[in-house]
């Protein structure tokens, strides 16, 4: 029985295929869009030899950490991370990525507002960045409401007249600790990992944004220019 | 004789000390800690550092 099911998978994929079928055009749009040597590139253009275009991924390694050391915390819960000695160290690596996770993030968006990186059809590209940046505030807020000590109390009744004040207290109770905690382990680093996901693939369909061409009679090498083989901003789908 | 996780804590506790409350610069209607003032300028510093400082390439790629 088992080889019979492995010859009929095989067959039926070799089958040809129904080019009306919705998976069929998904993965002809996908593949399209994104061919694998543009998903997963192994050479940039020249311009990108430069540390400023480094934290980009510096940003999305600290938030692989962040994810991670959260995963943890997650499983053994808080009477672990407050006294175990691993589980404190477990915290602090959370907590000091998280930290890493928004220096990169900062440097990286100043990187790309003056280099102007919408230009070249890159608008959702930047929207992306922008709103991934602005949810990301709120999961490191409702982490700091969920560490289950003295800190997150103060914080939370401190920023209850806050968020009262803008009439969102009635759905977001910041002094609800397990409303803040599923917000801070479900709902918002979904859609951190969503946006980050959406911003990647976006880098990769509309390229990285080269820097501004040098005025005409400069004397800038032209070795830092993109005169490279990546296809012109303007071209791209 | 104490311990090595005693040392590593007097040695880190003597170099930051942070029993006390944060301080804070008032400058009008802004108030910022010390703590967030000096890691915006440690920002600012890395930001230029990264645009200035060369970044090492591979021979016969560029």
């Amino acid at each position: 029985m088992p080889a019979d099911t492995e010859v009929a998978a095989d067959s039926a994929a070799d089958l040809p295929e129904d080019a009306d079928q919705l998976t069929a055009k998904l993965r002809h749009a996908a593949v399209a869009a994104l061919p694998p040597g543009r998903l997963m590139p192994d050479r940039q253009p020249a311009y990108v030899a430069s540390w400023i275009y480094v934290f980009g991924v510096l940003t999305l390694s600290a938030l692989a950490v962040v994810i991670v050391t959260g995963l943890v915390l997650a499983i053994f819960g808080p009477s672990w991370w407050h006294v175990s000695t691993v589980g404190l160290f477990v915290n602090s690596l959370h907590l000091w990525s998280v930290e890493v996770f928004f220096f990169a993030m900062v440097v990286h968006l100043w990187g790309k507002f003056f280099m102007a990186a919408w230009r070249g059809r890159r608008r959702a590209t930047w929207i992306t960045g922008v709103v991934s940046f602005v949810v990301s505030i709120g999961a490191a807020f409702t982490g700091y409401l969920s560490q289950q000590n003295f800190d997150s109390q103060w914080i939370a009744t401190q920023a209850k007249d806050g968020i009262n004040s803008t009439g969102a207290g009635a759905i977001f109770n910041v002094t609800n600790f397990g409303q803040m905690l599923m917000w801070h382990i479900i709902l918002l680093p979904l859609v951190v990992v969503l946006l980050v996901g959406l911003h990647v693939l976006l880098v990769r369909l509309r390229g990285v944004v080269p820097p501004f061409a040098p005025p005409k009679g400069s004397t800038i090498e032209t070795e830092t220019v993109p005169s490279h083989e990546e296809i012109p901003t303007g071209d791209r789908p | 004789m104490s311990t090595l996780p005693a040392m590593m804590h007097q040695l880190f506790g003597s170099l930051i000390n942070l029993n006390h409350p944060g301080h804070y610069v008032h400058w009008g209607f802004i108030q910022i800690s010390v703590a967030n003032l000096i890691l915006i300028g440690l920002m600012v510093v890395v930001f230029f550092a990264a645009i200035l400082i060369p970044f090492r390439r591979h021979g016969g790629r560029g």
